[in-house]
């Protein structure tokens, strides 16, 4: 039920209507519940309406996080 | 974002995980609040290599379909199956749940009524918009993710004078859940995995309550496997440190006071009523009711039906306890013996995100995968 997806805004018109590409398919979504969205931006989308903006600065720290933490899995695995 | 699910960084974060259940001399347990969650351990096979690494991880109250109590599913049945001339609008999952009296899925309709599953409350507005002769009410259930959506619907139901659309609110709010699960003190926790999805509405603050009352540490996670399994790392760390906290390992999408717009959205359609849950019981200020300008498009004002709070269970299911993190789905006798997804004896083991459904989907998995 709380299931949502992370996905792409393509379009978006006065009244808060629009759509997101989700793997591809074009899914139309409710903006009402975001300010200042703009296509390209990533949205977190559930039960019709987008529900939270997500962060690229928040979530590449995330990623690089995890990438290091890979790369001393990296150095573990070729160490003696 | 490959990083979120690469197996070499999940098998790094596991061995961290160990060595810090080891360093605190033993089996950590972690309450999933949230379904999402559970499905995603399931789905990634992480449920033993956690309990390898010293993890006990126990379902929760996140599945608002389970914990929807039998009187509001008995209160549209009776909507479906007394009324004439009326769509009752539900998303899919809530059609299954059985009742002492049959599902809304096996249920017979009233003359000219009908069932209509739908997958957004927009999509149930649009329906009242399409046929103005007849009464659409909406079966309005979720936490606070769902929440905005469904009173955003209600606004506009009531801006535009769709006056033959009403909805049933079943809406529940995860803070006092979390709060009566601990004053219980049935489980015994060390942490509480917060649910992701809820979180980018309520935010990080909205459980700050928790570790300065309770000192129970905690941690908002996201729904890759590897955004679980940092939220776990930092529940360990502040049981270290002993210093219990929020940790926000979402952050991609969760802020510390959420979505501001979203919630004062909520705060002016709906307010806060003490409501009682499938297994936990009653809980104060723990549900929603639209406030009173828009008591028409309440259903059970508008329709004069009352909730029988004595309308009791379901024979011999243990959803309850499941619900509250007390057994899990194999410990119930009618599991898979008398009760799976095709013929289900309570709503854990229909929801997508119930315990049983998710234990029974995957747990077989798990099982051929050790042979
Ligand atoms: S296995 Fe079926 S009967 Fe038992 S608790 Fe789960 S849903 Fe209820």
């Amino acid at each position: 039920m709380c299931l949502g997806i992370p996905a792409r805004v393509t379009q978006i018109d006065a009244s808060g209507l629009g759509k997101v590409d989700y793997l591809g398919t074009k899914i139309r979504v409710n903006f009402s519940l975001l300010e200042e969205i703009k296509p390209g931006d990533w949205v977190i989308v559930h039960a019709g309406f987008a529900i939270s903006k997500l962060d690229e600065q928040e979530a590449q720290e995330t990623l690089s996080l995890l990438r290091e933490i890979a790369a001393k899995e990296d150095d573990r695995e070729a160490g003696p | 974002m490959k990083e979120l699910r690469q197996r070499d960084i999940t098998r790094a974060l596991l061995r961290d995980i160990e060595k810090k259940t080891r360093e605190l001399g033993g089996p950590v347990r972690i309450m999933e609040v949230c379904g999402t969650h559970t499905m995603t351990i399931h789905r990634y096979g992480l449920k033993q290599p956690l309990e390898e690494a010293g993890i006990d991880m126990v379902s929760g109250p996140g599945c608002p379909v389970c914990i929807t109590p039998n009187e509001i599913h008995e209160a549209c049945l009776d909507l479906l199956t007394k009324r004439e001339n009326l769509i009752l609008a539900s998303f899919g999952d809530m059609t299954r749940v059985p009742t002492g009296r049959g599902s809304l899925q096996t249920a017979v309709p009233a003359r000219s009524s009908r069932l209509k599953i739908v997958y957004s409350p927009e999509e149930s507005l649009g329906l009242a918009r399409a046929n103005p002769d007849k009464e659409v009410v909406f079966f309005g259930v979720g936490f606070e993710t769902t929440i905005p959506s469904i009173a955003f619907t209600a606004k506009k139901a009531r801006q535009e004078g769709v006056l033959n659309y009403s909805v049933v609110a079943s809406l529940w709010l995860i803070p006092p859940a979390l709060r009566a699960i601990l004053e219980a003190g049935e489980t015994a926790i060390s942490g509480f995995l917060y649910p992701g999805h809820v979180s980018t509405i309520i935010g990080v603050r909205a459980y700050e309550f928790i570790p300065q009352e309770y000192r129970l540490a905690g941690a908002i996670a996201g729904f890759e496997p590897n955004d679980i399994l940092l939220g776990i790392t930092a529940i360990l760390d502040q049981i270290r440190n002993g210093q219990p906290g929020v940790a926000n390992e979402y952050k991609r999408a969760v802020s510390s006071s959420g979505n501001l717009l979203a919630r004062a959205i909520m705060q002016e359609i709906l307010e806060e009523k003490d409501a009682t849950w499938r297994g936990l019981g009653r809980i104060p200020r723990s549900g929603l009711k639209l406030r009173a300008p828009y008591a028409a498009h309440d259903a059970l004002e508008k329709f004069g039906l009352s909730l029988n709070e004595r309308s009791g269970g379901l024979a011999g299911c243990r959803c309850g306890e499941i619900l509250r993190g007390v057994i899990s789905p194999p410990q119930c006798p009618l599991y898979i013996t008398a009760c799976s997804p095709d013929s289900p004896r309570g709503p854990c083991m229909v929801s997508f995100e119930g315990a049983c459904y998710i234990s029974y989907k995957f747990g077989r998995r798990e099982r051929s995968k050790k042979v």
